[in-house]
């Protein structure tokens, strides 16, 4: 582990799961994107 | 290129922030802007959803093209003190999930823009991002000290890409919004490479100021914003805008060109040489753009 991440006061898996939970967010933000973009076209 | 990251950073899952800073978010928040005024600017209208949808391709496209900048220079970054500090020549982030990340965003942004679009906007996100992240950072950015002068075309497409999602076609208004950022990256640049010179030479960048010397570049400063300033107010003289475009863009370039022309007629004093004409002329680069494009859309809707 090199001296940048060590300074990082979080464990691996609370990365991981703040990573993880905007991924989610992102997917979701797609999905409903999606979502309003075949409404707007058969609109 | 050559692999540096330490492997055991490996043991460490990557930061959704150092994934963020990959994008250069500073930089696309200019592409965003240019490219929203290039779709308001534009004389058609287009559903909001789909305007939306436009814009946020145009920033997946530049921040998955800087991603792959980024990825592509993590060594040179690494000998920069302006870039040392980002996550992968820091070793935050291994260089695999740095280019899957950016081919990503890349790929989902033209792909999104031509189903949700149309298909000659995201052609020509799909050139710029090829031109940004091949033409210039990896053929044209090491190799010759025009790079800055041809690489700039990459930054010239969000508003031309903006003005093509709302209208479908390319006319004359919207190759001259990219004519405009095409004449201005060279000047706000070198601008930036006058005062970094060194971090520049150091990494073995042939910059026109470590190339051609300073004065050869402050005499270029100098030639492309005397070409900016009728280039600005061409859009008015062939009718794309009204009069409040065309003054705005006549006092806002002909500062531009004082500016720089001041830098052009100076030379450095010593090592000790504060660079202060050199650092207004770049601040105030930056908020020219803004500017201008802001008096663009304005103009679009206040008609006097």
């Amino acid at each position: 582990m090199n001296e940048a991440k060590s300074s990082d006061p979080r464990t691996p898996d609370q990365i991981r799961r703040s990573r993880n939970r905007v991924l989610a967010l992102s997917l979701a933000g797609f999905v409903v994107l999606v979502f309003l973009i075949s409404i707007a076209k058969m609109g | 290129m050559t692999t540096t990251s330490p492997s055991h950073t490996a043991f460490l899952p990557a930061d959704w922030r150092d994934l963020l800073a990959l994008t250069k978010p500073r930089v696309m928040s200019l592409v965003i802007f240019t490219g929203l005024c290039g779709l308001l600017a534009a004389p058609e209208r287009i559903h909001p959803v789909i305007a939306f949808t436009a814009i946020l391709c145009i920033a997946m496209g530049a921040g998955g093209a800087a991603a792959l900048n980024q990825w592509w220079e993590a060594d040179l970054d690494a000998g920069m003190k302006r870039t040392a500090n980002r996550p992968l020549p820091q070793g935050r982030l291994d260089r695999t999930t740095a280019r899957d990340f950016a081919g990503v965003l890349c790929a989902v942004s033209v792909f999104l823009m031509g189903f949700a679009v149309g298909w000659l906007p995201a052609a020509i996100l799909a050139i710029s991002i090829i031109y940004y992240s091949v033409i210039y950072t990896i053929w044209l950015k090491p190799r010759t000290p025009q790079n800055i002068v041809i690489g700039g075309g990459a930054g010239a497409f969000p508003p031309l890409i903006g003005w093509v999602a709302a209208t479908g076609h390319v006319t004359a208004m919207p190759v001259l919004l990219f004519a405009i950022i095409f004449f201005w990256t060279p000047p706000h640049f070198w601008a930036l490479a006058l005062f970094v010179k060194s971090d520049y030479a150091k990494v073995g960048i042939p910059m026109m100021p470590v190339v051609a010397g300073e004065k050869a570049t402050r005499h270029q400063i100098m030639i492309y914003a005397v070409l900016l300033l009728p280039l600005s107010v061409l859009p008015w003289w062939i009718g794309g805008t009204g009069a409040i475009y065309g003054i705005s863009a006549l006092v806002l370039s002909s500062l531009f060109l004082a500016l720089s022309i001041r830098v052009g007629l100076r030379a450095r004093n010593g090592e000790d040489d504060a660079m202060k004409p050199e650092k207004q002329l770049f601040a105030y680069s930056v908020l020219y753009l803004f500017a201008l494009f802001a008096v663009l859309v304005v103009d679009r809707f206040i008609v006097l």
